[in-house]
């Protein structure tokens, strides 16, 4: 029954798979819903949905699936019940054998109350979704709607129904496909980070040390080694200017998260406009020079390569020529050679590009797509250019110890 | 309605909404673990204690650390004291049953009744950390190397794992656990909560405490912004000092109960020497 409502969820990206239908249909049979529309969203949502980044899109779905089912399943109950009571009114011997056995399963005290309840649970939730004006006149009073006589339905504290929840998409800030805030970032850099063991022996060597007892014969002997230090080094290359000015922003706060994060070894931060010419530069107004050769001889391959532009420019601009000052020389090297050797210098670069993944068809974008691997500026497309650059080729350190 | 387990509706002392309340049962139902992210403050943690208190279950916490291991919540095998009593005699180093020492995973597998365990902060440790984690909380049971032992859990205790969202969890881990974020409370649900930890304050100072508390709370230039366990705080001194009135100005009462930060301190007072409102 719920199983359409899986594949709407695998439509808007929620991942979801056998696990979860499962898990579910365990809980479901577990009774935990309370068989009402509100008890299935709530349960659902625990068991469907690992992310916060993912709630908005399972209250999305849960509209669109179940929009209109509430009505149609009241309407079932307040048919059956007008079927128990006209039996029930009945005497006992005119009744079918069938009403007799509903009867006896399903008392229509208990059952009425249960419906009365719901409805009112529901009109409350109506009258409070078409009177938000109002409630939040009454909110601002400081009095809530707790100053309002509690009838016996509020027992269950202030629950609202669940298509209202839905329909109010609480949780879109959380979505992880918007664009990046510095802590997201932080977050997404922080997988960007190995170890290696260095600097003072001060650390105890647990299996050097019984190694070493035993060799000497069950005299102890302790063994120290240099404790875990983290060995990341990062090289950030900005774009800055022109077709760049409307991502400044969010380049800027991708720039305080790195300075932020704490556990590279070194971060270097360089800018360049548009593509990369012989040299880049130390300030954002193209000042301080550094030659590409002297960078690269700073930079040995294991630094992580990581390019923040929007590939936009036009297409000459690729195959200009120019020294190794970066000014302009008929003789020089093209734009496109110069960002070719950077990413055959370092073992592992990436390319963040601001601009959405579906404008990536323009010619500058494709071509520099073939150099580096390009990835979205976005919580996401950080995840995985993280993961592209840890991936693989990573250089372990030299131990140490012993 | 015949359960086979007795649900979780909040204690009297920790008021749940009812997303908080099926995450829970839903937990308990299918033995999977709960794992539970929101903003700091919003009572991650007091949510192993209730469900602790209402199953009459013992609490068990492992506080998990930037240097903590998953090897380290299910035994440590303490070679040093071996090595040591070795070398100066001291009791039986055969026996290498001495010289385990379990950690809370292995106490609560051990235990013979049904406990609640809490992982608090999980996404503190490193990222393989959840991952190490899967087999144990799966099956509930992990073997002793060194004695060649197998651990299984007598009865399988009710898991509570909390992250601050410091980074991200594996998706393999995500997959086995019942997920509930928690919201930051709405009016509402705060006034009620107040109550319950402060059941004889005025209702006109709780309703302008609440009233400052959410406008606080509406300075988008805070680094951290109030939570409940601050506003709680923060009317117990205000209790305690015998305030009576509230007024949202500079000099407002114990103001670093609620902001912790320096620079909250300042948003706060130059927002307010603007003369406006902190509305935006």
């Amino acid at each position: 029954m719920f199983v359409g409502f899986l594949y709407e969820l695998r439509r808007r990206k929620v991942p979801v798979g056998t696990q979860e239908a499962v898990a579910l249909a365990q809980a479901l049979e577990a009774g935990l819903h309370d068989s009402s529309l509100d008890g299935f969203y709530e349960v659902a949502r625990a068991l469907l949905v690992h992310n916060e980044a993912h709630l908005d899109a399972f209250d999305q779905a849960f509209l669109a699936h179940f929009k209109g089912l509430e009505d149609a399943a009241n309407a079932l109950v307040a048919e059956l019940l007008g079927w128990l009571e006209q039996a029930a009114a009945r005497e006992p011997t005119e009744r079918t054998p069938e009403e007799e056995a509903a009867l006896a399963a399903l008392e229509p005290e208990a059952l009425r109350a249960l419906y009365t309840q719901r409805m009112r649970d529901q009109e409350r939730s109506r009258r409070e979704a078409n009177g938000s004006a109002d409630a939040e006149a009454r909110a601002r009073q400081g009095t809530g709607s707790l100053g309002v006589a509690g009838d016996a339905a509020e027992g269950a504290g202030g629950r609202r129904g669940a298509m209202k929840v839905a329909d109010a998409r609480l949780y879109r800030g959380y979505r992880d496909d918007r664009v990046l805030d510095t802590r997201s970032l932080g977050v997404a850099l922080r997988k960007l980070r190995a170890f290696q063991r260095e600097g003072a022996f001060d650390e105890l060597d647990l299996e050097g040390t019984i190694d070493a007892t035993a060799r000497n014969a069950g005299e102890l002997e302790v063994i120290l080694r240099p404790p875990r230090k983290p060995s990341t080094r990062v090289l950030l290359l900005m774009d800055v200017g022109g077709s760049m000015r409307p991502h400044a922003h969010l380049v800027n706060r991708l720039f305080s998260a790195a300075r932020k994060a704490t556990h590279f070894r070194e971060l270097r931060t360089y800018y360049f406009h548009n593509c990369v010419y012989g040299s880049v530069y130390r300030t954002e107004g193209f000042g301080e020079p550094v030659s590409l050769a002297e960078l690269l001889s700073d930079c040995g391959p294991a630094w992580k390569l990581v390019l923040v532009g929007d590939a936009l420019m036009a297409p000459y601009e690729l195959l200009l020529r120019a020294g190794s000052q970066g000014h302009y020389r008929p003789d020089g090297v093209e734009g496109i050679v110069w960002m070719m050797q950077l990413a055959t210098h370092f073992e592992r670069s990436a390319w963040l590009n601001p601009e959405p993944a579906a404008s990536w068809w323009s010619p500058t974008i494709r071509t520099l797509r073939s150099v580096f691997s390009m990835f979205p500026l976005t919580v996401e497309g950080l995840g995985d250019a993280v993961g592209h650059l840890t991936r693989g080729g990573v250089r372990k350190g030299p131990v140490l110890a012993r | 309605m015949t359960d086979g387990f007795r649900r979780f509706a909040g204690t009297d002392r920790y008021l749940t909404s009812p997303a908080l309340q099926a995450a829970v049962n839903c937990a308990l139902a299918l033995e999977r673990p709960l794992l539970v992210k929101g903003e700091p403050g919003t009572g991650k943690t007091l949510l192993a204690e209730a469900i602790a208190n209402a199953l009459g279950a013992r609490l068990l916490t492992w506080t998990v650390k930037s240097t903590t291991r998953a090897q380290d919540g299910l035994y440590v095998y303490d070679t040093v004291q071996r090595l040591y009593d070795s070398r100066f005699g001291d009791g039986d180093v055969r026996d290498i049953r001495r010289y385990i020492r379990f950690g809370p995973l292995g106490e609560a597998f051990r235990s013979s009744e049904r406990v609640v365990l809490l992982i608090d902060e999980v996404d503190k440790a490193d990222l393989e950390f959840p991952n190490d984690l899967l087999h144990e909380l799966d099956r509930m049971r992990f073997r002793i190397l060194e004695t060649d032992e197998e651990v299984e859990a007598r009865a399988r205790p009710v898991v509570v794992v909390t992250s601050n969202n410091e980074k991200e969890l594996p998706d393999a881990f995500l997959r086995r656990c019942v997920f509930h974020f928690i919201d930051f409370p709405d009016r509402e649900l705060m006034a009620r909560i107040v109550r319950v930890h402060h059941p004889r304050l005025d209702e006109s100072l709780t309703r302008q405490a609440l009233d400052i508390f959410y406008q606080l709370r509406e300075l988008t230039r805070l680094r951290k912004r109030p939570s409940t366990s601050e506003l709680v705080d923060w009317l117990a001194v205000l209790k305690s000092a015998g305030v009576k009135e509230l007024e949202l100005d500079e000099a407002l009462p114990f103001v670093g109960a609620l902001l912790k930060r320096e620079q909250d301190l300042l948003v706060f007072h130059e927002s307010l020497a603007a003369g406006r409102r902190p509305r935006a």
